[in-house]
């Protein structure tokens, strides 16, 4: 399996793509906090980039690169290996690829700057949340196998679980204003990880203003270290589902 | 050696193979010809495990290969369109493939070295002409010195020198004692390859016979115009 690992990581660093998502990253990092005067402000201006810009690299380039690998994919599907250490290995080697990418980007600086609680919180969130938006990435691709239908699909999933799903999230609250919503909420929260990324960063950062609404009830039901424990379950739950589904499907595939 | 029991294969509404049952053994030489879409490359990739039939089943050297992924590793396969990894040179694809089979015995490299493949190890494959994507595919496929060869469409696309090369290897090969399954269009290529024929139509067998048997039939010497003979009588 690590073969197959070391190849796909070859790969994708043949790419460029991996290496300018580090490099722009960093720039982000870094100018983020130079341009602050203190920390914690640029440590919530890289929060926005954990929320956005990561999960949109990783879902885009993951579509992408599975739509181009077919031929690859076919070729290993030919040799005497088990179908689920193809897939696996090309889930460990994006994932490792990102992560690492997200770690020489943002990880240096947190760590340079910000307070080390913090900066190992955010990092690992990052990482996850990396994970989870490759492992959405590899259902919505296997689901399809028309190209632009699977990145339509990836990037609408971006959008809802970027944008649209905090839209929702305030429509509701505002049309069940009357009602006792908090558990529905918490419920809701769990649907989205960009969502539950937030809550633990916030969390760990206590600044409620900023919170949303869902984060306030997080914090108001689970009590700081029980919602923290509970939401990072609620995160690798999210790369873990999408994922099995996936494998699933791709051991029934005809290729 | 490879034994077909009743596989059936749909695809959606369409019925690509239709309880198709075969026999291939080692020594043999077969040909699988037959219109286009009518179900070879399928029933090649179900013997590879690329597609996965809805019924029935198939067994290499006695074993179903169900759930099974060892046997192909006495299998030499080359596609029809072969289509690798554009980053990686030549030589890194076939250093991958190497490195994944985890051959123990020794390679076979006289293709390799025919091709003039140590030349063009660091060529890109998203560079190479059709042909030579052919070349890299049909190294691939003889390099471990495999029991079973499975060929698709081997010749279209080379230039006449390097399918004459590929041919002398493929008479080599089965001189050795392997199994060897042909599809082509180019019945006329055919003619000193191959020992039996199996004509498909619409997902089924039409007929598998031995060469010598289907000359003796139909008194031609070529097997194209035996074919045609066949056909013709059948539709009349």
């Amino acid at each position: 399996m690590s073969r197959i690992i070391r190849f796909i990581i070859l790969d994708i660093l043949k790419n460029r793509i991996v290496l300018v998502y580090t490099v722009l990253l960093a720039a982000f990092a870094w100018s983020a906090f130079s341009l602050e005067d203190n920390s914690s402000k640029g440590t919530l201006t890289l929060l926005n980039i954990i929320l956005l810009i990561v999960p949109l690299v990783s879902i885009l380039f993951t579509t992408i690169y599975i739509y181009n690998s077919a031929e690859f994919i076919e070729l290993l599907v030919s040799q005497p290996i088990k179908r689920n250490k193809i897939w696996i290995s090309l889930f460990a080697g994006l994932s490792l690829s990102f992560v690492i990418a997200f770690l020489l980007g943002v990880g240096i600086p947190l760590f340079v700057f910000a307070d080390p609680n913090i900066a190992i919180m955010m990092t690992t969130i990052g990482s996850i949340i990396t994970m989870v938006f490759i492992a959405i990435a590899f259902l919505s691709s296997i689901l399809s196998r028309d190209k632009a239908k699977g990145i339509g699909v990836s990037i609408s999933l971006w959008l809802y679980f970027a944008l649209l799903f905090d839209g929702l999230v305030l429509f509701l609250l505002f049309q069940l204003a009357e009602y006792p919503i908090e558990k529905m909420m918490v419920f809701l929260a769990a649907t989205s990880p960009i969502d539950l990324a937030r809550i633990l960063i916030l969390l760990q950062l206590n600044v409620s203003a900023l919170m949303g609404y869902t984060g306030a009830i997080f914090k108001d039901y689970f009590g700081s270290t029980l919602g923290l424990l509970v939401a990072f379950l609620l995160l690798l739950i999210w790369v873990i589902v999408p994922f099995l589904f996936s494998l699933k499907i791709f051991k029934h595939k005809d290729l | 050696m490879i034994e077909i029991k009743s596989i059936s294969k749909r695809f959606g509404k369409l019925q690509v193979l239709n309880k198709v049952n075969l026999e291939c053994n080692r020594g043999e030489c077969i040909a699988l010809i037959g219109p286009n879409g009518c179900g070879k490359t399928t029933l090649i990739k179900s013997i590879l495990g690329m597609v996965l039939p809805n019924d029935g089943e198939i067994l290499f050297k006695g074993k179903s290969i169900k759930q099974d992924f060892i046997y192909r590793s006495e299998i030499g396969y080359m596609p029809q369109i072969g289509r690798y990894p554009d980053n990686m040179t030549i030589g890194q694809v076939i250093e991958m493939i190497k490195n994944i089979r985890q051959h123990k015995g020794s390679y076979d490299e006289v293709l390799y070295h025919q091709f003039i493949l140590p030349e063009m190890l660091n060529k890109r494959m998203s560079t190479l002409s059709g042909g030579t994507r052919q070349k890299v595919s049909a190294v691939l496929a003889f390099l471990f010195n495999p029991d079973v060869l499975i060929l698709d469409e081997p010749t279209a696309g080379l230039d006449p020198l390097a399918a004459e090369m590929l041919k002398e290897k493929i008479i080599a090969e089965k001189q050795k004692g392997r199994l060897i399954l042909i599809t082509s269009h180019q019945l006329s290529e055919l003619d000193d390859l191959i020992s039996e024929i199996v004509f498909m139509n619409e997902g089924q067998v039409l007929f598998h016979k031995t060469i010598d048997a289907l000359k003796d039939e139909t008194g031609e010497a070529r097997i194209s115009k035996a074919i045609t003979k066949i056909l013709k009588s059948r539709v009349v």
